[in-house]
């Protein structure tokens, strides 16, 4: 017990980092899913073909492997640019932010998909006819709807998104995973700090999923 | 390409071995995680306070918290008790493939619970009265008309649930398993081609996923014919 409150402030450390990283991911992830989600509507068949076949692949391959595959691969094409003798590489919070984005925007794509194709054709149509353009269509026709389907699924991504920061802690962040890492190594009590560890994550979840109760509620007024 | 079939060469039996690994771990948690995922299933649909709460604690928690916590919980953490290094069981727990083995099942059965509990909760009531009204006893009813009948309803979703179990099998890797993800990391290593390694790694991955989607296509054909058939 003593250990765990002297321990403390290092864990409040981590799930600071944990929560910066969770978060920039649900923004980016968000934003390459729409635009995924419009590649895939797209008329074109050179457009929406590839990008199905990429997010199929993306979700059909641990999100550990495509951490593994930015961290290391990106040190490796970074050193093929710069020559051998460069020292650079990439740094953990920018690889768990990209594969965690990636991961993210590849099943939000699906989930926008399908919230694009529930507003009405005729909704689209009467907005040409009104002048709309396309993205006043966009913001005032299709956002307001797409959200409320969006928001169910998107909350569970952003919680195995938050699950997914604690990957990050292996290519070296400094998250609550690692600090509970550390914590565990120098107290020899491994299980009390996982377990620490462990409750924080919950924590998360519990908080956010009352927020989403919220944002839902306000999503749905007028339904 | 070249460098594609060196690595093919070098690592190819190594992989193949890893495959094997990471297949068999995901089949023997697919399995016994389905089977505890009914007790839960059932827990969760009790009306008894002190069952529910403890399965819905349990659920709460697997679901809730990183799989590599989880991993590292009963692998490093069971350690720090006097009495488990104490006891028998020790040398068992003290394995990797054991710890994995249990963590997943334990993390799968959480999930696949909500899938099963969806799926008894999604057959048709009349079904159930019938049953009642046969004289079947509730675990009679249970035994041949709720659970094939949920079975059916929830195969689709569960499914799913494999294929995060398949890609969960990769954090194995981080305590010290050999199964596909950890050979790659080891022949990215030491190759110093990891994009090639991962890339070969994530085909093998993405074989494995398409396989479980075609797997369960026909299990749902097979467990859905009386539809079928009626149609």
């Amino acid at each position: 017990m003593t250990n765990l409150i002297e321990f403390l402030p290092l864990l409040m450390r981590g799930l600071q980092i944990t929560l910066l990283l969770a978060v920039c991911t649900l923004i980016l992830g968000v934003l390459l899913g729409l635009v995924l989600a419009m590649a895939k509507l797209s008329k074109n068949p050179w457009i929406s073909r590839p990008v199905f076949a990429v997010t199929n692949f993306l979700r059909g391959i641990p999100e550990f492997l495509i951490l593994l595959i930015i961290f290391f691969g990106g040190t490796q094409v970074l050193g093929n640019i710069l020559g051998p003798e460069s020292s650079i590489t990439v740094s953990p919070f920018g690889a768990g932010l990209t594969a965690l984005t990636i991961v993210f925007g590849s099943y939000a794509s699906e989930t926008f998909r399908a919230a694009f194709q529930s507003v009405p054709k005729g909704q689209l149509e009467a907005a040409h006819a009104c002048g709309f353009t396309r993205w006043q269509t966009f913001r005032y026709i299709q956002m307001p709807q797409i959200w409320r389907v969006a928001i169910p699924g998107l909350s569970n991504l952003w919680q195995g998104a938050v699950k997914d920061t604690a990957l990050v802690s292996i290519v070296g962040l400094d998250d609550l995973m690692r600090s509970a890492n550390q914590a565990a190594q120098t107290s020899r009590e491994p299980f009390t700090f996982y377990l620490a560890a462990a409750l924080m994550f919950l924590a998360i979840t519990l908080v956010s999923m009352w927020l989403i109760g919220l944002l839902e509620k306000r999503a749905n007024r007028g339904f | 390409m070249g460098k594609i079939i060196e690595i093919l060469s070098q690592y190819g039996p190594d992989l193949l071995s890893g495959l094997f690994l990471t297949v068999q771990l995901v089949t023997l948690a697919a399995i016994l995680g389905f089977l505890l995922a009914i007790p839960v299933a059932l827990g969760r649909l009790s009306k008894n306070p002190l069952i529910f709460g403890l399965t819905s604690a349990y659920s709460m928690f697997f679901r809730g918290t990183p799989l590599l916590i989880q991993l590292f919980l009963v692998y490093y953490g069971l350690g720090q008790f006097e009495f488990i290094r104490d006891s028998i069981l020790w040398p068992i727990l003290r394995e990797a493939y054991v710890c994995a083995l249990i963590t997943f099942v334990l993390n799968t059965a959480a999930y696949t619970g909500e899938v099963v509990r969806g799926g008894i909760l999604a057959v048709p009531k009349g079904e159930i009265e019938a049953a009642k009204a046969h004289g079947m006893s509730s675990f009679t009813a249970y035994r041949y008309i709720i659970l094939p009948r949920a079975f059916s309803i929830c195969l689709p979703a569960y499914s799913n649930e494999v294929i995060i179990l398949l890609k969960g099998t990769a954090l194995a890797s981080t305590i010290t398993m050999m199964e596909l993800m950890g050979v790659s990391q080891l022949a990215a290593s030491r190759t110093f081609m990891p994009i090639q390694v991962f890339a070969i790694a994530g085909i093998l991955y993405y074989l494995l996923t398409l396989t479980i989607t075609r797997l369960f296509a026909l299990l749902e054909a097979r467990f859905t014919k009386y539809i079928t058939h009626a149609r």
